[in-house]
């Protein structure tokens, strides 16, 4: 059943280009399928590269919302005193519009790769801090308990239960956290770019916009998604491989 | 120091105790009872009757509101830290689904910071007291509910606890799987001398393990009866087949009739 996606990729590429056929759609409004491909190949040096670079920023910043969230988490789980009083604020961080702090950002760190890379973390710290906090502190009583009765210390409970009890937690957390990576990267592309001496998917999703080149833009959209597709790919396989240590025995 | 019949003095005792949950249910009230170096203790009641609010008091898990109680002489929380070792088995198994068996067998072992030479070889000495030798390196999900179980005793005892505290472990295994456990647990005992106390509301459960067997009362409970069970230390199978095996269960089922009455 692997080819079923395929070929709903199929019918949709042959719709898209009847459509433009029949319709009679100018280029700049729609281009079809086949000038997306061809615009693609002529620009698939620029296109690398430019992948390249928001790959970067997106794993950098996905890695940092890992750790950084994961820190998070722990203060979260470490006292309810904590979590209650900076839940707010996390909570906050996630639903002000990446649209209206980003342009802030770019004013307080100045345009280029570390803002790019702070913007992403803004998007992707989220699922890593709730996630991280529920795998934390959604332990089951009784081997708390047991470790209670082994006399384990704070620091041996945290390492030895509440975090790999958190791993498969942190997994669904990361998958969610990666994709948003890739989102945020080019949002904070579009925003700080990288100055003249590298560009972004977001920088040619800016540029070609901007100059109509429609075809150019179709393609580089569709280099974001392929992106994105790698990431979240990735992360499932690595999710999967630990996953089958993870399991619950009941 | 122990007798001729490997009964010693009190190692643990609790006086007058009483727990009171902030919720304001009354859990135990007035509860005294003793367990004996080397001797296994029974305790029977009717479900929600506190039988495993005393075995958390005694494992120092849970705080009486009045009463005192002791370990090796002192509270439990102080003494399962140096003088008497505690090792507890719940209903479930409660084993960490990301460590294999020998792992999770060795974990009182290595929170107790003793050196891995050392808290291998008695890791895999008691898996194979307990027929798992084989499934050192299996995770929990590839086991069956008895051989789960059976890594739960053999972690509960890995670190040699002077007191074994069990709350219904068998309750939720098969009848078959049930009485080889508790056949095997005889034979740990016999070979470790540990101290137990087994909740338990099966009555034929308990006359089979129990040197003694308490009875309580539903909640607020209290301990309000006990039989002793006289058929030895070597039981086997064979026991279960015996008129003075049904007879003395039957005894402890009217006495547990009675408490609730």
């Amino acid at each position: 059943m692997r080819a079923a996606p395929l070929a709903v990729f199929a019918l949709i590429l042959l719709a898209w280009h009847a459509a433009v056929v029949a319709f009679g759609i100018p280029p700049y409004l729609l281009p079809g399928p086949a000038t997306v491909g061809a615009e693609a190949w002529a620009h698939l040096g620029e296109l690398v590269r430019a992948s390249a670079v928001t790959g970067a920023a997106a794993l950098l910043g996905f890695l940092l919302s890992l750790g950084g969230g994961v820190l998070i988490a722990f203060a979260f789980a470490q006292s309810r005193v904590i979590a209650r009083s900076l839940w707010p604020y996390a909570v906050f961080l996630q639903t002000v519009p990446i649209v209206a702090i980003a342009p802030l950002i770019v004013i307080w760190s100045g345009p280029g790769f570390r803002s790019v890379v702070l913007v992403t973390w803004l998007v992707g710290v989220f699922p890593i801090v709730t996630s991280g906090t529920a795998g934390l502190t959604a332990v089951e009583p009784e081997l708390l308990e047991l470790f209670r009765v082994h006399n384990a210390s704070r620091w041996q409970t945290l390492w030895n239960l509440r975090l790999p009890n958190a791993v498969p937690h942190l997994m669904a957390g990361a998958q969610a956290s990666g994709g948003l990576s890739v989102v945020g990267a080019i949002a904070g592309e579009v925003f700080a770019g990288y100055g003249s001496s590298a560009r972004g998917l977001g920088y040619l999703i800016l540029l070609t916009s901007g100059q109509l080149k429609t075809a150019y833009l179709f393609a580089a959209v569709l280099a974001c998604t392929l992106l994105g597709l790698i990431a979240f790919g990735t992360l499932t396989a690595v999710g999967h491989a630990i996953g089958s240590r993870w399991r619950d025995p009941a | 120091m122990q007798t001729a019949h490997g009964i010693g003095d009190p190692l643990a005792a609790v006086w007058g105790v009483g727990v009171r949950f902030p919720n304001d249910v009354e859990a135990l009230r007035d509860v005294d009872c003793t367990l004996r170096t080397g001797e296994l203790v029974a305790l029977v009641g009717p479900s929600g009757c506190g039988k495993s609010t005393l075995l958390r008091v005694l494992a120092g898990l849970a705080q009486p509101t009045t009463g005192t109680v002791e370990i090796a002489g002192r509270p439990p929380a102080e003494a399962r830290r140096e003088a008497a070792p505690i090792g507890i088995v719940f209903q479930q198994p409660t084993l960490l689904a990301w460590r294999t068996v020998a792992r999770n067998t060795v974990l009182p072992l290595e929170l107790a910071g003793v050196a891995g030479a050392t808290r291998d070889a008695d890791a895999r000495a008691l898996l194979e007291a307990v027929g798992l030798a084989e499934f050192a390196d299996a995770y929990p999900h590839q086991l069956s509910g008895g051989m789960r179980m059976r890594v739960a005793v053999a972690r509960a005892l890995v670190h040699r606890p002077a007191l074994l505290l069990m709350d219904e472990p068998f309750a939720a295994l098969d009848e078959l799987t049930r009485e080889t456990l508790q056949e095997e647990l005889l034979a740990l005992r016999a070979r470790h001398g540990f101290t137990t106390l087994f909740v338990t509301h099966n009555v034929f459960e308990a006359v089979f393990l129990a040197d003694r067997v308490l009875v309580m009362t539903p909640r607020p409970g209290r301990v309000v009866g006990e039989v002793a069970v006289p058929f030895g230390r070597t039981r086997d199978a064979e026991l279960r087949a015996d008129p003075a095996f049904a007879q003395l269960a039957g005894q402890v089922a009217r006495r547990l009739r009675e408490a609730q009455a």
